[in-house]
């Protein structure tokens, strides 16, 4: 080993170069993205824009958040698309109909309570997950595509499939502030982005400056290694299914409130966008390693690709096809990177002895 | 046939063999027979170079230098096909076996009797009958191989590499999983190729079970072949002697002061999944600056009984006290917390997070203390680390690099460290010297002895005598899940030792 680190001693200036072009890549990306439909489609730059694709990109970027920490588990969460259907359908219901008691006698909320009850059904929904995956231990793929279908179905069968129409709310039981939700506005930014910024903000926190996060990766990168640590891995499953679910509430929420309306359909292979999100980001499938921030801007990528394609009138048959293009090139790169990288450290290893 | 059986011609040898792995040098120049119509038996300590060997001769492997003979010519076998095309069979350690598949797949796998391009499965399960027929098995053609018993498992790669025709067959620790029973056909099935003038490679660390089958022995001692000979008036101190050497190399100088008991455990018992105890009522004390060494072979049941001190198996029994305190629940996490400390026996699966940091491995066990309610403070965390880096010298480029690209002896010392951080009382090592080189061996000795010194209670098994004998203040043996013999640390009688771990209960087939 030692004996070869000689000629290749020169190189290693340029390969940390490359290394460090490697790493960026997927902000790289973003400038390139940006630059482009910044000359090709007009009206791309302006402000106006810019905010309507943000709150477009948000919706992924909530989904890909909590996909994230499932995927640094070495789990995948298949059922964040239904959760965002039944969420919204939960949103719905209760705007429209409050809970009936029975005895003519019927519940009505504010919009703080029709928020928590939903999101409270959306992290319901990721402890199903939790518990078959970590007490039944289904495999995660399995048991997420389960509660898909099952969250789906319920979703469907709230309205027999019909669209709760006209979420106005009602002033006299405080819910007709549910629409600023979506359409309401803080300092000049919709509501969905500051909720982006809390939730991205947190997440990033927790997986850096937490022992939680820390297990997280553990559990990831070897679970048996992590438990014969003294890691709580059952523990610190569900908390990853749980919040992923979380963050589908927040976006079931969201739509309902910015459609106002509540489809029992929405949110039909969101889960495939919020897994190519983080993929994109650098989350690597096999567990243990990815970042918030990655995720945010492979979001981001993935986002804008789609809104400037359309800007620019390219037919959504080819959207479709470079999008799968450019996830493919994102893990093709990925391979690349961690193949350079370690080598780079193998040879300053060697030169320890 | 009769001139094979007096002779026994020589039907390959290695001259010169050198095999190097990354860091370690696992054969060092070996001269080796392999004598046709015989059995030639391999031993030596884990690590010694026994399975590097076969692997060599199957082709598994290539050699660094020297080279392999057949019938006096030099060959390459670039693969394990090459190998068995010069009719070299091999039965691994590990079974390499298919369990979805059945009996008469697995058996033909890669070698399918076809006609007209597609599997004659009738032919396949005829000729899988006679195999088992032959080996006196009752093993039905059909049957799923998963559904079988280890041992039954064990006999169908056995047949696998007899349905190849093999001239020369390598059996590496064939009985380890079977029962005595079926034990006693596979030494008839030896016989009968033997007589044959099949060439038999034997390995195993049953030395009684070598004594009565080998014709020839070998002894190989970290990477050397230290005896050779015909087997008769070979006994077990013979082969004991060769196998560890008489000198002791440079262990730490033995414990000064031992104090209070640390750990005591009574009863302890685990039940196998197969049935019987893994863990056969234990019991057992560790003193605080005391080094109890837990010898005994593979399969003897020390990892499963340090397991189960560190909480990983709920549903074990009896009882346990830490200082006095009983332990309390089956859990990993309260039990760290209760001060026991473990480093696994397998570095790579169980003692690290291979891609994290060196620095995220090293606190991972005891970040609650560098934490503030939720909040890491990171360089606490960093400074931390660096402590334990510089406290047991292990060099490292950085500590934020993937604790993958160290060497093994630096990985031990990152799970070592690891341990320590949590403030344990005592301190389970499993096979802490395994799979690195002399000199860091050396070096985690001296640290077992330092942390010993400071008052730390430490329990570690290991199945080389001559460690278990060089550093420990008491060595408790272990076969079959129970302790047969304890002896003090110093005064041990190696063969003495030995004997205790080849105590076998006799399981009924």
């Amino acid at each position: 080993m030692s004996t070869t680190s000689t000629p290749t001693r020169p190189m290693s200036g340029s390969s940390g170069t490359l290394l460090l072009f490697l790493k960026a890549r997927t902000f790289i990306a973003l400038i390139v993205v940006i630059a482009f439909f910044a000359v090709a489609a007009p009206n791309f730059l302006t402000t106006a824009n810019m905010v309507i694709m943000a709150k477009h990109v948000a919706l992924n970027a909530f989904l890909a958040i909590g996909m994230t920490f499932v995927i640094i588990t070495g789990g995948i969460d298949l059922s964040v698309g239904s959760i965002v259907g039944l969420c919204g359908m939960v949103a719905g219901w209760l705007v429209l109909y409050g809970v009936d008691l029975g005895f003519a006698w019927t519940i009505q909320f504010n919009t703080l309570e029709i928020s928590l009850i939903t999101i409270l059904v959306g992290i319901f929904v990721g402890m199903v997950n939790g518990l078959l995956i970590t007490r039944l231990n289904v495999a995660p793929f399995i048991a997420t595509l389960g509660t898909l279908y099952i969250a789906r179905g319920a979703a469907l069968l709230f309205s027999g499939g019909a669209t709760f129409p006209n979420l106005n709310g009602n002033a006299e039981w405080g819910s007709d502030s549910f629409r600023w939700i979506g359409a309401g506005t803080v300092f000049g930014i919709p509501v969905s982005i500051w909720m982006l910024v809390i939730v991205a903000v947190g997440a990033a926190y927790v997986a850096r400056s937490t022992p939680l996060g820390r297990y997280i990766y553990a559990v990831g990168g070897n679970e048996r290694g992590a438990a014969l640590s003294g890691v709580k891995v059952r523990k610190v499953k569900m908390i990853v299914y749980m919040f992923s679910g979380f963050c589908a509430a927040l976006v079931g929420l969201i739509i309902a409130s910015q459609l106002q309306a509540a489809h029992p359909a929405t949110g039909e292979t969101f889960e495939l966008n919020a897994i190519a999100a983080a993929v994109l980001g650098g989350t690597s499938m096999s567990g243990g390693r990815g970042h918030i921030g990655g995720t945010i801007v492979g979001a981001f990528v993935i986002g804008i690709l789609s809104d400037g394609l359309i800007m620019m009138g390219v037919s959504t048959f080819w959207q479709t096809v470079i999008k799968g293009l450019v996830i493919v090139a994102a893990v093709v790169v990925d391979q690349a990177q961690s193949g350079l990288e370690k080598r780079v450290i193998l040879r300053q290893q060697a030169a320890l002895g | 046939m009769a001139g094979a059986m007096t002779g026994h011609p020589i039907g390959l040898s290695i001259r010169g063999g050198v095999k190097v792995y990354p860091g370690t040098r696992a054969l060092k120049g070996v001269d080796f027979d392999l004598r046709m119509g015989a059995v030639n038996v391999l031993v030596g300590e884990n690590g010694a170079g026994k399975s590097t060997m076969m692997k060599v001769i199957a082709g598994v492997e290539p050699l660094t230098e020297g080279e392999i003979l057949m019938d006096g010519k030099p060959c390459h076998f670039r693969s394990k096909d090459d190998a068995q095309a010069a009719g070299i069979g091999i039965v691994f350690q590990e079974l390499n076996l298919f369990p979805d598949l059945t009996v008469t797949e697995n058996i033909f796998m890669g070698r399918e009797i076809t006609r007209f391009g597609h599997i004659d499965r009738a032919a396949q399960r005829r000729e899988t009958a006679k195999l088992m027929a032959r080996l006196e098995q009752d093993i039905d053609p059909d049957a799923a191989l998963g559904t079988l018993r280890i041992g039954q498992q064990q006999i169908v790669e056995i047949a696998k590499a007899m349905n190849e025709d093999a001239r020369i067959l390598i059996l590496d620790e064939p009985t380890s999983a079977l029962s005595s029973a079926e034990v006693e056909v596979l030494f008839r099935l030896i016989d009968d190729l033997r007589r044959q003038g099949v060439g038999i490679v034997y390995i195993s660390h049953r030395l009684e079970e070598l004594i009565r089958i080998g014709d020839f022995i070998t002894v190989l001692r970290d990477g050397e072949i230290t005896g050779s000979r015909p087997m008769e008036g070979v006994d077990i101190p013979w082969i004991v002697t060769e196998m560890i050497g008489d000198a002791s190399k440079d262990f730490p100088p033995r414990a000064t002061r031992i104090g209070q008991e640390v750990f005591r455990a009574e009863d302890v018992t685990l039940p196998r999944e197969a049935g019987g105890l893994a863990v056969d009522h234990v019991s057992l004390s560790v003193k605080a600056g005391e080094i109890v060494g837990l010898y005994g072979l593979m399969g003897a049941g020390r990892s499963e009984f340090l397991e189960c001190i560190l909480g990983l198996h709920p549903h074990a029994g009896g009882a346990m006290w830490i200082e006095g305190a009983p332990i309390g629940r089956p859990s990993v996490a309260a039990r760290i917390a209760r001060g026991v400390a473990l480093i696994p026996e397998d570095r790579k699966r169980d003692g690290l997070i291979q891609i994290m940091a060196i620095r995220e491995n090293i606190t991972l066990s005891a970040l609650k203390k560098f934490a503030r309610a939720f909040h890491l403070d990171l360089k606490a965390e960093a400074s931390g680390a660096r402590d334990f880096v510089s406290r047991l010298g292990i060099k490292i480029a950085s500590p934020e690099h993937p604790v993958s690209s160290l060497s093994g002896g630096n990985q031990q010392k990152v799970v070592i460290s690891k341990a320590l951080m949590t403030g344990p009382k005592i301190l389970l090592m499993d096979e802490p010297s395994r799979g690195i080189d002399i000199g860091a061996k050396a070096e985690v000795f001296r640290t077992m002895r330092a942390l010993a010194e400071d008052g730390l209670a430490i329990l570690f098994a290991n199945s080389h005598l001559e460690e278990v004998m060089g550093i420990s203040d008491r060595i408790a043996v272990m076969a079959d899940g129970r302790v047969t013999a304890t002896f003090d640390g110093e005064t041990a009688p190696a063969a003495e030792i030995v004997a205790a771990a080849q105590k076998q209960q006799k399981v009924p087939a």
